[in-house]
């Protein structure tokens, strides 16, 4: 992943999504427990968990296909049930399983599932979306005919042919190779730029920082993190530090830094915790006191998977 | 009615079964055409429906009638379900397409269906006897009429089936048998007056009752009574396929 495609600072002054103490509940599983969240327009969103956090869930009910027990759920202020033909039409939803109608070309799937929104003379856009995403030379193939990131291709492109505001991408690059990853990304920023708001769930993390202003992590149905990426990027108190000592041991006054220690082919590797670059000389300088000569060096910034990880297991502080 | 979206849904449903026409228009029509050469030349000599028709004549238009039936039902369960287990379902679920609009797209596309084989099996079988159109604004009311009922009993079907075999189920349990026994081979007069007065329970024999009666100008039962009776049912079905279609019975979780 490039360096962060995510604005610097953004101002969003309406809200594009309001999700307001949604639950919901499959028998005895309650999928989610009180969510509530406000996004707002232009956003680029992540919603991360683990599997069975309530993301996918709380996706459906956005989009109608579950009815939330309570709470409510507004796309650009339209309930989606009271109101749901406003609240559809605002909404573009990837699904996160591969699915497709076996019966259709590319082009006649995109061109129903344009017609599904009302739109009748939608060609230039459907070409448009098709070429951005590398379809164009599919456009006459049946759909199963595709291979499967041809088909997921396909899916990102139904979610887009009504232009919708509010683009809702669950999981869309599982599975999917880096070249479309890439494709997909730059033409998703490219909206995000145009002014579509973009709620993305994904299991790599790394594009969620890259990509996300702001990200929300669910837990058991509940939201256990809220915050601006590089807030929660700052939550870690900083960065970590790789030594590996060829000969002799890390100095005692340096054990409680040790957050993992294991042997390496040519002596011990240590990764140390540690809150600036400033303390790395102090540590280089204990070392080398000590006699011990050092292998290998890296410094290593805490990433957006650190934080989940703390998130997940309860250490980090939730919003 | 008339949106977009219910056109773009009626197309699409009229386009799945015609790119399949082998299988969805000229197969049933050469089903129908097996059953014609096999029950009117065994028939013919031992059966007289109506005074002054012969078997085969009388044959035709419960043949027709069959097919429409079998084609209505079969084009919206099938449809419902295949999108259903395939998971394209969620294409439709997503878009601001009403329930009532569904309901008329996929009730639309089955009367289509219907009709279209209906049509095809009159044109190959009307070489084997002389037919007359007595009244064929009886023909076409009920072709509509009939069509529709088991388009909508498709569409009841396909909601809440979750399997395959489940359509097989309704199909071969309810539809099949209630298409047999509604006289489509033979006049309920011929039957003994036990089986006359069950037949009068089955909705199915209404429809073949008065489509035949555009045909010969004479019928079992009234057609006004027929029409009534048919009515009836398809208000009743329809209203629980459009309270299915907007709770998301079995489709929206």
């Amino acid at each position: 992943m490039p360096a962060p495609m995510r604005a610097a600072t953004a101002i969003f002054r309406m809200t594009a999504i309001q999700i307001t103490g949604v639950e919901k509940s499959y028998q005895t599983l309650k999928a989610l427990d009180g969510v509530s969240l406000s996004i707002g327009q232009g956003e680029f969103f992540g919603l991360l968990g683990p599997n069975g956090a309530g993301k996918t869930t709380l996706i459906s009910v956005m989009a109608g296909l579950a009815r939330a027990d309570r709470g409510s759920v507004q796309i650009l202020g339209h309930d989606v049930v009271a109101d749901f033909r406003a609240a559809r039409l605002n909404l573009g939803v990837v699904p996160q399983e591969i699915v497709f109608d076996p019966f259709f070309t590319v082009r006649e799937t995109l061109k129903l599932q344009s017609g599904y929104f009302g739109l009748k003379n939608n060609d230039a856009w459907i070409d448009e979306v098709m070429a951005n995403l590398d379809l164009t030379a599919k456009a006459d193939a049946n759909m199963r005919e595709l291979s499967g990131g041809m088909k997921r291709r396909v899916l990102v492109a139904q979610a887009l042919v009504h232009k919708p505001p509010v683009i809702v991408l669950d999981e869309p690059t599982a599975g999917v190779d880096v070249e479309l990853r890439q494709a997909l990304w730059q033409f998703i920023s490219r909206l995000n730029r145009e002014g579509h708001t973009i709620l993305l769930t994904t299991h790599y993390l790394e594009e969620a920082e890259a990509l996300c202003h702001r990200i929300a992590m669910l837990k058991n149905g509940r939201v256990v993190a809220l915050d601006t990426t590089d807030a929660l990027l700052k939550r870690i108190s900083g960065s970590s530090l790789m030594l590996q000592l060829a000969q002799g041991s890390l100095p005692p006054a340096l054990l409680p830094l040790v957050a993992q220690q294991e042997a390496a082919p040519a002596g011990v590797k240590y990764l140390l915790r540690i809150n600036h670059a400033s303390e790395v000389e102090p540590i280089l300088a204990q070392v080398r006191a000590s006699g011990a000569m050092i292998a290998d060096i890296a410094l290593q910034q805490a990433s957006l998977e650190d934080v989940f990880l703390q998130v997940m297991d309860g250490r980090a502080e939730a919003a | 009615m008339m949106s977009i979206g219910f056109r773009t849904l009626l197309f699409k449903e009229v386009l799945r079964f015609w790119k399949v026409a082998a299988q969805t228009i000229t197969a049933p029509v050469l089903t129908a055409l097996l059953y014609l050469l096999v029950f009117g030349h065994a028939l013919e000599a031992h059966v007289q429906a109506y005074p002054g028709v012969s078997y085969i004549a009388f044959l035709i238009p419960g043949l027709v009638m069959m097919s429409v039936l079998q084609n209505a039902f079969a084009n919206s369960s099938s449809s419902l379900i295949q999108s259903k287990i395939n998971g394209s379902m969620v294409f439709l679920l997503l878009s601001p397409v009403s329930h009532r609009e569904t309901f008329f797209a996929y009730l639309l596309a089955a009367v289509v269906r219907g009709v279209s084989v209906g049509c095809g099996v009159f044109a190959v079988t009307l070489w084997f006897a002389p037919l007359q159109f007595a009244a064929p604004a009886w023909v076409v009311v009920f072709a509509l009429l009939g069509s529709a009922v088991l388009g909508t009993l498709g569409l009841i079907a396909g909601i809440w089936a979750e399997k395959y075999d489940q359509i097989a189920t309704f199909q071969n349990f309810l539809i099949m048998p209630a298409t047999f026994l509604s006289g489509v081979f033979y006049s309920i007069g011929s039957l003994p007056p036990l089986w006359q007065k069950v037949s009068h329970f089955n909705p199915f024999f209404y429809i073949i009752d008065g489509f035949r009666h555009g045909f010969f100008g004479q019928s079992d039962v009234a057609p006004t009574t027929s029409m009534a009776i048919v009515a009836i049912f398809f208000v009743l079905l329809a209203t629980l396929a459009l309270r299915m279609l907007k709770t998301g019975y079995k489709l929206r979780h």
